[in-house]
């Protein structure tokens, strides 16, 4: 009998020896492969490769608040890319206090535009101080907004114990609901923020920037840090982890998690009203631009793990520059398609990505 | 559930007296206008629920949650456009395919009038397994929500392939000039009639062969792996494979309906397969209807059709300019809406599932944990 | 250190009726557990232990029934609420956050508290000198029994009146469920009451003072936990072999 167990015992311990190393390698070559695809890209296309990396910024600014809340609420919002939009669209509003009208735009009196110096370019950015002022009125609006929704649909869910794609059906039909709003008070023609052209910058290597894009650079990383700072080194930043690992155990430690699912549609919310006006700043205020994100966005959360704010701005930088390297040698249009084989393949080979914990 | 019956009627009845009032309303009572009316809608019906019933098979039995529908609608739609038209011939349409005049293979049976689209449906339903084949080797072992991320992305791929290869089926521009089966023995007036005919026939072969394939044996493995995949796996079935075939069952429907689609339009553009148009909207039904319930989804197909065909109704009333131009995101809005009342209030849709069948819709939707032995119920258990 | 009701019991369960969905389960039981004691309630598996331990704790709603703590009605309260009063709860499985570091899982047992968590901290240690070796390594890296001590540790960072525990030795090597019966012991002499639920039940009646055997839902016997131990019948029909 002992005999027997320890034959079968052996090839199994092999088996998970194999496993993890199995796993191992596949880590190392994921890694490998992103080093590989910066490396080359930077070299061989320049150009396209600083494109990709403005890109990567946009989709990390999503990304992060998309991994916030998939990692701790546990389910994925489709709806993330037409909030982003939605908060753009805030800010617009904020800014310059104009609706869509039957023929001409109908305009508040007042809005931040009119503050003194508030459309007032500051240094080389395209924007003024209004823009930044518009963009908390934003964070607030869409912090405010995911608590609703969460209290009015997904709380409900919750206490149901519903299935996590009940979750996800939920958050498609918000996605509709909040791209139509859009659509009904601002119109179906693309908007910006400032109108006019803008000089980019000659850097080293003849490579080509608009302030515009370093600032949102920036920014990006900030984000990643300060979220990752959280979830880390904060005390509500490990409840957030705690009930996303066991919501029971959570409420049993004493955690109210209520309050930490509130505070976490908090955050979420402004990092998704933060994400979405720059990504107007960068490309355009456009109700349909928000969905179309979506699949990117995925791919880049869970590229780089789900949960993993760090993570997330990795992920994003490597769809951006995949995305636009992939124009040298594919026709434009298949740029969804590189994220979503990206997708694919991580889902397949190394679902927890290339940060996320071991699951 | 009494309630629940009284709302299932009463929504029935709604819908169809305003289906039936309104446009006669319009037409100053012209009975033969309102019966043309009704007759475009019914067909439209049953070619939306040709979709229901393919989704309904994919998810509400087999349990694979396909958020790529468009894809299926597409590939259907375009094969069967291409194989029943003429070859491509000007220099600014330009596509593959087009078998439609080869086709004429029996010409004492004038089969130029129907046997290209039976092709045509056939390598449509053929293209669309195939499809559904393939994907469902790397997608359908992956998490729920995963799932349907990646079929978000096989849909607007398809869609980006249609778009960016400009020979496969012309692009952006798209095609026109699909024929349509028995189209040269009867009168553009009276053909609708007949079309309706054509697709109700359809609508009826494909629930006879879904009802009849969900009660056999294979079907009630089906439903026992919904109910629970460990326990199913345990006793020797390959849970991957009954969920395939599942998966590919349905989108062999979607590829049938695709193919009435494309006769019954004439045209098709890259737009109709957007995610709000291909994929969304016959969700919307499915839940509304009620997902694991093959009456359900036909109900469903009904009621939100005939909301969409009221609304574009309500544009010929009166009504203020900044109502009408936005009568269209209106309509969108309450869709999404709608879907996400019906999840949160009644779940189990208009038509409940028969318990005979399971209740493991239900159970999804909200989740009792009953417990299997006395004391450890699943959830307790940290399933 | 603690307060108790005047007649001695720091908690006490009077006819508590609950269940999930359509399913009852308990159908009326009662219990006492008096200050300092350690307690046990053993029964065949259905009997319901696992679920009087989470009826108690608030994870599943008392359909009748009632639950003091102190003297003071807590029944069905969330149970974020009952380890603000000094109920704290191990349960059987999935005890420990994963992905959180020993540290950090010690430092959500404080959740609660504002202050002195260094000292708490240091006192957990001393107690668990086993995690005192590993304070960064990931929960989810334990071994069972190093688990279930720092489950065990995470409830009585928040100094406990009541100590609720799930079948503390479920699925742990003999060696292991010594020690952690050891453990139990140790803090029951620091002053905590326990009340535990329990499969291996002659260990279990070994360190406590009283026992429960509930059966199908309902009380069945109570009495001190050597007379449980000597009784004939609990030994034929629980106590196996």
């Amino acid at each position: 009998m002992a005999l027997l167990q320890r034959t079968i015992a052996v090839p199994l311990r092999q088996r998970e020896g194999l496993r993890h190393l199995g796993e191992a390698a596949r880590g190392a070559g994921l890694w490998a492969l992103v080093a590989a695809l910066f490396v080359w890209s930077a070299v061989a296309e320049t150009q396209l490769f600083v494109v990709g990396v403005i890109v990567g910024s946009v989709l990390a600014l999503g990304a992060v608040g998309l991994t916030l809340v998939y990692g701790i609420l546990r389910f994925g919002n489709f709806a993330h890319g037409d909030l982003m939009m939605l908060g753009a669209y805030v800010a617009f509003f904020a800014l310059t206090g104009r609706l869509v009208g039957s023929r001409a735009d109908v305009t508040l009196p007042e809005a931040i535009a009119s503050l003194p110096g508030a459309t007032v370019r500051l240094g080389d950015l395209t924007f003024g101080y209004g823009l930044l002022l518009a963009m908390a009125v934003a964070a607030v609006a869409l912090a405010l907004l995911c608590i609703l929704l969460d209290r009015l649909l997904y709380r409900p869910l919750r206490e149901r114990r519903a299935h996590v794609v009940v979750f996800s059906i939920v958050s498609l039909g918000v996605a509709i609901a909040v791209r139509n709003v859009m659509l009904l008070l601002w119109g179906p023609n693309p908007r910006q923020y400032v109108t006019g052209i803008f000089e980019a910058r000659q850097y080293w290597f003849d490579i080509r920037l608009k302030t515009d894009q370093v600032f949102i650079f920036a920014v990006a990383v900030a984000l990643a840090v300060l979220v990752y700072l959280l979830l880390y080194r904060t005390r509500l930043g490990k409840a957030m982890r705690a009930m996303s690992d066991n919501v029971d155990l959570a409420r049993i430690s004493g955690i109210d998690t209520e309050r930490v699912v509130a505070w976490t549609w908090l955050l979420g919310g402004s990092l998704l009203a933060v994400a979405g006006v720059l990504l107007a700043v960068q490309a355009q205020l456009d109700p349909r631009l928000g969905f179309a994100l979506l699949l990117p966005l995925f791919a880049a959360a869970i590229l780089g793990g789900i949960g993993n704010p760090l993570g997330a701005l990795l992920g994003a930088l490597v769809v951006g520059v995949a995305q636009e390297t992939s124009v040298a040698y594919f026709d434009p249009t298949y740029k969804p398609g590189v994220a979503f084989v990206i997708l694919v393949l991580i889902l397949l080979l190394r679902p927890r990505g290339l940060l996320g914990a071991k699951v | 559930m009494r309630s629940g019956r009284l709302v299932t009627l009463l929504a029935f009845l709604l819908v169809t007296a305003a289906l039936v009032i309104m446009p006669a309303e319009r037409s100053g009572w012209d009975a033969a206008g309102v019966i043309s009316f009704l007759t475009t809608f019914a067909t439209t019906v049953a070619i939306y629920g040709l979709f229901v019933l393919g989704l309904n098979v994919q998810w509400g039995y087999a349990g694979v949650f396909n958020f790529g529908v468009a894809a299926f609608f597409l590939v259907g739609a375009y094969t069967a456009a291409i194989f029943t038209k003429g070859p491509a011939e000007s220099e600014f349409v330009r596509y593959v395919g087009g078998f439609g005049e080869r086709l004429d293979l029996l010409p004492f049976l004038s089969s130029g009038e129907w046997l290209p689209f039976l092709v045509g449906a056939l390598a449509a339903a053929l293209m669309c397994g195939v499809l559904a084949f393939l994907m469902s080797i790397p997608t359908l072992r992956l998490r729920e929500d995963y799932l349907a991320i990646a079929t978000i992305g096989i849909a607007e791929l398809m869609r980006n392939v249609v778009i960016a290869e400009e020979g496969l089926v012309n692009s952006q521009r798209g095609l026109t000039g699909i024929p349509r089966p028995f189209g040269s023995f009867f009168d553009p007036g009276d053909y609708k009639f007949v079309y309706f005919g054509i697709a109700v026939v359809l609508l009826a072969l494909v629930f006879y062969a879904v009802e009849k394939s969900i009660r056999s044996p294979w079907g009630r493995v089906l439903r026992a792996l919904r109910e629970d995949e460990t326990v199913t796996a345990a006793s020797g079935k390959n849970v991957f494979a009954f969920k395939t075939q599942g998966f590919v069952f349905g989108a062999v429907v979607m590829g049938v309906g695709g193919a009435v689609y494309a006769y019954e339009q004439g045209g098709l553009s890259p737009d109709t397969f957007s995610h709000f148009s291909g994929t969304f909207i016959f969700w919307v039904m499915l839940v509304l209807g009620g997902s694991g319930n093959n009456r359900g989804a036909l109900l469903g197909a009904y009621v939100v059709w005939g909301l969409w065909i009221v609304s574009l109704q309500l544009l010929s009333y009166p009504m203020p300019e900044v109502l009408s131009v936005r009568i269209f995101y209106l309509r969108d809005l309450l869709l999404g809406l709608l879907l996400i009342a019906v999840l949160l209030l009644r779940p189990q849709g208009l038509l409940p599932e028969e318990r005979r069948v399971s209740i493991w819709v239900e159970r999804l939707i909200r989740r009792h944990p009953l417990p299997r032995r006395e004391e450890a119920p699943a959830a307790s258990r940290g399933e | 250190m603690a307060a108790s009701t005047s007649n001695g019991n720091v908690l006490e369960v009077a006819d508590l009726v609950a269940g999930y969905g359509e399913v009852e389960i308990l159908h009326g039981v009662s219990l006492r557990l008096g200050q300092g004691e350690v307690v046990t309630v053993i029964g065949p598996n259905g009997a319901g232990k696992s679920t009087l331990i989470k009826a108690i704790v608030g994870l599943v709603r008392p359909r009748a029934g009632r639950v003091r703590f102190l003297g003071e009605d807590v029944t069905g309260l969330a149970p974020e609420r009952l380890v603000a009063r000094g109920i704290a709860y191990v349960p059987q499985a999935d005890n420990v956050f994963p992905s959180l570091t020993v540290q950090e899982n010690l430092e959500m047992g404080a959740y609660l508290l504002k202050g002195r968590l260094r000292e708490r901290l240091e006192r957990a240690y001393q107690l668990f000198p086993d995690l005192a070796a590993r304070p960064h390594e990931r929960a989810g890296r334990l071994s069972g029994g190093q688990r279930q001590m720092l489950a065990l540790a995470r409830a009585l960072m928040v100094d406990p009146v009541v100590l609720l525990l799930d079948e503390p030795s479920a699925g742990l090597s003999p060696k292991m469920v010594e020690l952690v019966f050891a453990k139990v012991r140790e803090i029951n002499a620091g002053g905590t009451s326990i009340l535990m639920v329990e499969q291996n039940a002659k260990e279990a009646l070994k360190l406590s003072h009283r026992g429960y055997v509930l059966s199908m839902g309902y009380n069945r016997l109570e009495g001190r936990a050597t007379e449980l131990l000597d009784s004939e019948e609990v030994a034929r029909v629980y106590l196996g072999d």
